[in-house]
């Protein structure tokens, strides 16, 4: 089978600390994968290393059949990325800013205008990024993901700190997403109903190692007792997912 | 004590205190800096056995009128002839010993002199009458012909009978402002690339913005010479409208080549360009990289002749001063505004400033963290 996304053997330290330990994982194209964990899990570094920001220690990481060396231009045309807290350009306006972002990837005005309309920020078009609300600067940030049509959407935690609203609001617009069925999607996440709205499959980290990686549905019926993630994840660890 | 120790004020003093000394940043701008700027400034006007001001007296040429000038015979009180400069020492215990250099030079060298902030003063002697040539908005000439004229007075006393007149310099390049405005020009240009600059980067790293870009197949490079290249245009912008307000207001001219101007505004672009992206290269802590611009470009500021000439400085120091980045473009503009310098007298100082550009340039990219 082809996959988009292969991590094989992958490792990786920060001076002491193991971040990720042995890690292998695939995703199929179009597949919604949640990746859930306290923090200090590794999940942002295991992103990181897909989106070619990390280098592994040891193993391969492929994108579309490609590594990130000597691939890193038409990889980073095949994927769309929301970090953790990214800040945009305060004084440039929602419109500017995607502007901005189309340039790197040599896109027009019109596909601006339309990023624009599907994370529903016409409003808002002429207002300036510091002026926005959380999930206003959110959903820009999925908008700046979005521009490029991108094969892998990888989202970090893009709904934490957000109102319930706010939050719905996200994930209306990957669900219109997941249901054409073109974009693979990695989404890190302390929400479990975020992971249960949104992904076909989820993979359980902690201390930088996989503890469950199945379908909500499988995963609940092979724990026993289990009746959401969040008992899943006690009967795995012992432990609160939030802790 | 123990009602003291959970007793609210005090607890929101101990808790405010601890906040000041757990950052570094605030105990150096708020400890160190004023130390090393006392340190600096102390040794360029207190810290000195002897201080020295420096005067031009005009030699007239065929008449050997100043052998024979009031002057001469004063100083001859107090013989201290070097490399044909007359140095005049008054001593006082308690004020300070002040050591008087009089230069004999022709009239066009004084107005060189006085131009580069070595003089601030002008003497002539002309028919029993002294002229004290200065800028009556200088300070420091005020008190130095306050000096000059005691010295005159008590001395022999067919001196004090000489009449004497002040000249007042408004002179186009001999003036304060005609010192000022060239050095702030070179400062502008020093102050907006490092925040424009440096303090940008260190920012869009801090907030991850520089970590999102570079997710993108955005070139790294365009980056930085979109950065550069915006940050040249506002220097421009704002070079062009100091020098019209100078102009304007002032009447300040461009005596010298107005193409090595250009010439050597576009070096110290470069300079400080490769410098902010050298400072900007490591550091995501948007306190740390204030930090390090202050500490940079505030030194600078304070010795490299913008507000007063570095003569007052140690010559132990003016090696070093003199081949700062921002003292070398202060005196290459200063050299075209005010001494008609072309592009033969700015060519090291261009040369020096493009290399230490392009070498900090690349020395930053080499070290530079986009995340």
């Amino acid at each position: 089978m082809n996959y988009i996304v292969e991590v094989q053997g992958v490792k990786k330290s920060f001076k002491d600390v193991q971040a990720v330990k042995t890690l292998n994982l695939s995703i199929k194209p179009g597949e919604f994968v949640g990746l859930l964990g306290p923090n200090g899990a590794g999940k942002t570094t295991l992103v990181e290393m897909i989106e070619g920001l990390q280098q592994p220690d040891e193993g391969v990481i492929k994108i579309a059949g490609k590594t990130w060396k000597s691939n890193t231009t038409e990889l980073h045309n095949l994927i769309g990325l929301s970090l953790q807290e990214t800040k945009f350009m305060d004084r440039l306006t929602v419109f500017e800013n995607t502007q901005l972002f189309a340039s790197f990837y040599h896109l027009g005005t019109e596909r601006v205008n339309e990023v624009i309309e599907l994370v529903e920020l016409q409003d808002k078009k002429k207002a300036y990024v510091t002026n926005l609300s959380g999930g206003q600067r959110q959903r820009l940030a999925l908008g700046i993901a979005l521009l490029n049509k991108p094969s892998i959407l990888l989202l970090d935690e893009p709904t934490t700190g957000l109102d319930p609203h706010a939050r719905r609001g996200i994930w209306t617009i990957l669900k219109n997403l997941k249901d054409e069925k073109k974009t693979s999607l990695i989404l890190t996440t302390h929400y479990m109903d975020e992971a249960e709205f949104l992904c076909d499959r989820i993979i359980i980290m902690d201390q930088g190692s996989v503890l469950a990686d199945d379908t909500l549905e499988n995963l609940l019926q092979n724990y026993d007792g289990a009746h959401n993630l969040d008992e899943l994840f006690i009967n795995l660890t012992g432990r609160h997912l939030y802790e | 004590m123990k009602k003291l120790y959970n007793n609210q004020l005090y607890r929101l003093i101990v808790a405010h205190m601890k906040e000041i000394v757990r950052e570094p940043a605030v105990l150096f701008w708020g400890i160190g800096f004023p130390i090393m700027m006392a340190w600096g400034l102390g040794i360029a006007f207190t810290n000195k056995t002897e201080m020295s001001r420096e005067i031009a007296v005009i030699e007239h040429k065929g008449t050997g009128s100043f052998q024979k000038s009031v002057l001469e015979d004063i100083l001859e009180h107090y013989p201290g002839k070097q490399k044909g400069d007359y140095i005049l020492p008054l001593q006082n215990e308690k004020v300070g010993n002040i050591n008087l250099t009089f230069h004999a030079c022709s009239l066009s060298d004084a107005h060189i002199l006085l131009k580069k902030g070595i003089i601030s003063m002008i003497i002539d002697v002309v028919d029993n009458k002294i002229y004290y040539y200065f800028d009556p908005a200088n300070a420091e000439a005020q008190l130095l012909y306050q000096l000059v004229k005691g010295v005159v007075y008590n001395g022999p006393a067919y001196y004090s009978s000489h009449q004497e007149e002040i000249k007042p310099l408004t002179v186009s390049g001999t003036r304060y402002i005609d010192f000022l405005i060239p050095g702030l020009l070179a400062m502008g240009i020093m102050m907006s690339s490092s925040w424009g600059i440096s303090y940008t980067l260190i920012e869009r790293r801090s907030k991850k913005l520089l970590r999102r870009m570079v997710a993108t197949p955005m070139k790294k490079s365009n980056l930085l010479i979109a950065l550069i290249t915006a940050r040249f245009g506002m220097n421009v912008i704002e070079a062009v409208l100091l020098y019209l307000f100078a102009w304007w207001y002032f009447d300040i001219q461009i005596q010298g080549n107005p193409f090595a101007l250009i010439v050597i505004f576009i070096a110290g672009n470069i300079a400080f360009a490769g410098i902010s992206v050298l400072i900007s290269s490591h550091t995501s802590n948007p306190e740390i990289g204030n930090g390090l611009i202050n500490a940079i470009v505030t030194p600078m500021m304070v010795v490299s002749g913008i507000f007063f000439s570095y003569q007052h400085f140690p010559d132990w120091a003016l090696p070093v001063i003199r081949n700062l980045p921002l003292t070398m473009l202060a005196d290459g503009v200063r050299s075209i505004f005010n001494e008609g310098a072309g592009m033969m007298n700015i060519w090291k100082e261009t040369l020096i400033l493009t290399a230490t550009g392009l070498i900090t340039f690349l020395l930053g990219l080499r070290i530079f963290k986009w995340y």
